[in-house]
């Protein structure tokens, strides 16, 4: 295994430990930094697996899809963090509708 | 490409407008921001129509933002199916925006939301920039911003009606930032493997492979799961039950259209060879279960925006009821169809949400079982959710009606028996769900009541949708023209 | 529980399609990446990453651009109660500091912005360090009171400039953000300026949330 394809083999597990997380975890702030880490992830392999090919210069498109990809990514979690700062005043708890009438019937680690 | 070339610099116009009348909106004192959204909607809206007007003389355009030869730069193409998805989108945003001024800026002892009307009209214009952005996109990457950028704008709309919609918007943030990076992860391995974004170079030098077959999955499901296909619909309900308004008009009209047409586009424009029977049956099988489980989920709902919003779930799954009929004979007549089938939704929906609107301002009370008197009360209102009722039935003469006539046609002639029953059974369904709402809202009330005086451009723009949905019905010739340019070449060359 | 082992079900398969797919032959051809550094001598600077990001592709950085001033948007819209007193005093070791740093952050980012033509930097990094440096004087209290009507259109002029320096192409009769040849530097270096102070702001006023002065500026009628 050369060691770009190990990088996008890390980042294809980060993406899947992230979708684990904002599908398994209740905390909304552990959801989002769930997603964040579903998108370094995707960064990550983004960047490795067209480097396989590479005998020449590195390809810059997928460092500027990156750049921008990541400012998309912090405008994003800005606002989600914003929100969930929202939610968390109106219910009393960070945690989507569904799950916080769940906690309610049982005790909770809030995870 | 096209014959005057000053034309096609339009096709950023739809694009361009909103997007400098939003940043505009922001920092604009508030009074003005409902003229900077009209200036940009209607800019908007005359940039597609001259741009439609020129296409059937000069063919689908692809326009190269920034000059630079495929594959470098970023391509937009306006074809049938771009055009008609930014007329459909900039048409119902114009009559939206000039309900949500009269419905935002009520007086003072109104019930509303007054303080959220300053922030609304950026946010509305930035959901118009993008789904024009995403409609008219020929490029994978470039699609991916745009969708974050409509994700982003829809969230932030929801969110201002605070109170249930807060958690209602959260999940369905979370529900769009997840189906984003399943659809970026999917573009990146479509890159590493063909070393390409742009749409008409991924066919060509995409071979069949397990790194292919997983990127178009990932792709597939992103925007499944930004669509709202069953089973992955969960999110939609509450979302567009507890926005305002407008705002659920258009989430429910347009926003969900938006992944679907991407969808659309990329299993027959970017990788039509991997586009297997199989996967186009699994779709309509799913299409097909959204038909009836919206159906009686609508049936059963007590308040009407969850009806309606319901409904929505169902009608996405005609969309993909299409995906089997659209290869092989008949698939130039699915093509027409399902995009047909496409904007006839966006107007009916788009009325039922605003009518559903009036109400709600009215009554501050929007359930079913309160609906004795609004005919008599709102009649206007109550006949625009009749019209447009009609439309979704599919009955004649409406456009609802063309698009599943087609379909319909398309899968009888194919013997693809079991999605001619889901089409009508389907238009059963929504028969029964919207006879309920009618058949209540034409009783007499318990109360005596007169007829509400309103500002004339909630009802107005809630009509005016709804008999465009009719209109397009009994003039037909020109949309479907329309459509027909560019349809991709699987779907063409299969026309009899 | 059930919930869950189903999940890392459905996610154990996934990950046995990406261990499967990743093991592919490299691609045979990379026509974007080729174009790209061929290309990157009519670009106007000579660092590729930012020839892909401000000429090649520069209508996917506009959105960029457009995002984030969309996330703020959305932000304020949200009416987050402004708190009362909004960031405890800073002892006076933290405060010298920030002030004493400031000029130097500005300088680096500034620099960040220029040397993005030619090397790795650039609007985006240049705008994070400047934006971060205002993060700091903001939660020192030294941040002087922002005025709202200039500080709105500061936040946009990013956007703005972009988006009208990109009509440059169709008046010379060109595609859309298409820079007039030979001054695709100056046009590039425009547009990064505006963007920088746009997302320096930008970033900041995320962090802290709250439009300045009233909670809902648009409010009062």
């Amino acid at each position: 295994m050369t060691a770009p394809s190990l990088y996008a083999f890390v980042g294809a597990l980060l993406f899947l430990v992230g979708l684990y997380g904002a599908l398994a975890r209740r905390h909304l702030v552990r959801k989002i930094l769930a997603v964040n880490l579903m998108a370094s992830g995707t960064f990550l392999l983004l960047i490795a697996l067209p480097a396989t090919a590479a005998a020449g210069p590195p390809d810059p498109a997928p460092r500027a899809m990156v750049l921008t990809g990541i400012v998309v990514a912090v405008s994003a979690t800005a606002f989600a963090l914003a929100l969930a700062r929202r939610v968390r005043a109106e219910q009393g708890r960070p945690l989507l509708p569904g799950d916080a009438s769940e906690a309610a019937q049982g005790p909770t680690d809030d995870r | 490409m096209t014959a005057d070339p000053t034309v096609a610099h339009w096709i950023v116009g739809p694009i361009l407008l909103p997007l400098l009348a939003a940043a505009l909106a922001f920092a604009a004192p508030p009074r003005a921001r409902p003229w900077l959204a009209a200036a940009g909607v209607l800019g908007a809206l005359l940039t597609a129509a001259l741009l439609a007007a020129h296409l059937p003389a000069a063919g689908p355009l692809h326009y190269r933002v920034g000059g630079w030869p495929s594959p470098l730069g970023v391509l937009l193409v306006a074809d049938g199916l771009s055009l008609t998805l930014v007329l459909t989108t900039t048409a119902i945003v114009a009559a939206a925006t000039s309900y949500a001024a009269a419905y935002l800026h009520p007086a003072p002892d109104a019930p509303g939301h007054p303080s959220a009307a300053p922030h609304f009209w950026p946010l509305w214009l930035f959901v118009c920039a993008a789904l024009n952005a995403v409609f008219l996109a020929g490029d994978l990457f470039n699609a991916y911003v745009t969708l974050e950028l409509l994700g982003l704008a829809s969230v932030g709309l929801i969110a201002l009606s605070g109170g249930p919609a807060l958690g209602a918007g959260m999940r369905y943030l979370l529900v769009t930032l997840v189906g984003s990076m399943a659809y970026l992860m999917g573009v990146a391995l479509l890159y590493a493997a063909t070393g390409s974004l742009d749409l008409p170079a991924i066919a060509p030098a995409l071979a069949a492979s397990p790194q292919a077959s997983l990127a178009v999955a990932l792709v597939t499901a992103g925007l499944l799961l930004k669509t709202a296909l069953f089973p992955l619909h969960f999110w939609l309900p509450p979302a567009h039950a507890s926005a305002l308004g407008p705002v659920s008009a258009v989430l429910s009209a347009l926003v969900v259209k938006a992944t679907f047409v991407l969808t659309l586009r990329l299993w027959h424009q970017a990788f039509p060879d991997l586009a297997l029977p199989a996967a186009r049956d699994l779709l309509g099988a799913l299409g097909a279960l959204a038909v009836l489980w919206g159906g009686l989920q609508a049936l059963r709902q007590q308040r009407l925006k969850a009806l309606v919003a319901y409904s929505t779930v169902a009608q996405v799954g005609y969309l993909f009821l299409a995906f089997p009929l659209l290869h092989g004979p008949g698939a130039a007549d699915a093509w027409r169809g399902v995009v047909y089938l496409a904007l006839a939704h966006a107007f009916a929906k788009s009325a039922l949400f605003l009518a559903a609107g009036v109400i709600l301002r009215v009554t501050g009370d929007d359930t079913v079982a309160a609906l004795p008197g609004a005919a008599k009360r709102l009649p206007l209102t109550v006949f625009t959710i009749g019209l447009a009722g009609v439309s979704l039935m599919g009955l004649p003469p409406t456009s609802g009606f063309i698009g599943k006539w087609l379909l319909l046609t398309t899968a009888i002639a194919a013997e693809r028996w079991w999605i001619a029953a889901v089409l009508v059974a389907g238009g059963l369904l929504t028969a029964a769900y919207m006879f309920r709402v009618l058949a209540k809202a034409l009783l007499p009330a318990a109360a005596a009541v007169t007829r509400e005086r309103l500002p004339p451009a909630l009802g107005w723009s809630a009509f005016a949708l709804a008999l465009a949905g009719v209109a397009l019905g009994l003039a037909t010739s020109a949309p479907l023209g329309l459509i027909d340019i560019g349809a991709p070449p699987a779907v063409a060359e299969a026309a009899p | 529980m059930l919930h869950r082992l189903l999940t890392a079900a459905a996610l154990a398969a996934l990950g046995a399609a990406f261990f499967a797919a990743l093991d592919a032959p490299p691609p045979a051809a990379t026509p974007l990446a080729d174009a790209a550094l061929a290309r990157l001598p009519d670009s106007g600077v000579s660092s590729p990453v930012t020839a892909v990001l401000l000429n090649f592709r520069a209508y996917d950085t506009l959105l960029e651009v457009a995002v984030l001033l969309l996330a703020l948007a959305s932000v304020w819209a949200l009416r987050i109660p402004a708190p009362p007193s909004p960031w405890p005093p800073a002892s006076p070791v933290v405060a010298t500091a920030a002030r004493r740093l400031t000029p130097a952050l500005l300088l680096i980012g500034a620099y960040l912005v220029w040397i993005g033509a030619d090397a790795p930097g650039g609007a985006f990094q240049g705008g994070a360090l400047l934006g971060a440096s205002v993060v700091l004087l903001v939660v020192t209290g030294a941040a002087p009171p922002a005025r709202p009507l200039p500080l709105r259109l500061a936040l946009v002029a990013g956007l703005l400039v972009f988006a009208l320096a990109g009509l440059a192409g169709p008046l010379l009769g060109r595609p859309y953000l298409t820079w007039p040849p030979s001054l695709a530097k100056p046009f590039i270096l425009l547009v990064e300026v505006f963007a920088t102070l746009s997302i320096a702001l930008t970033l900041a006023a995320l962090f802290v949330g709250v439009p300045p002065e009233r909670p809902d500026p648009g409010a009062p009628r």
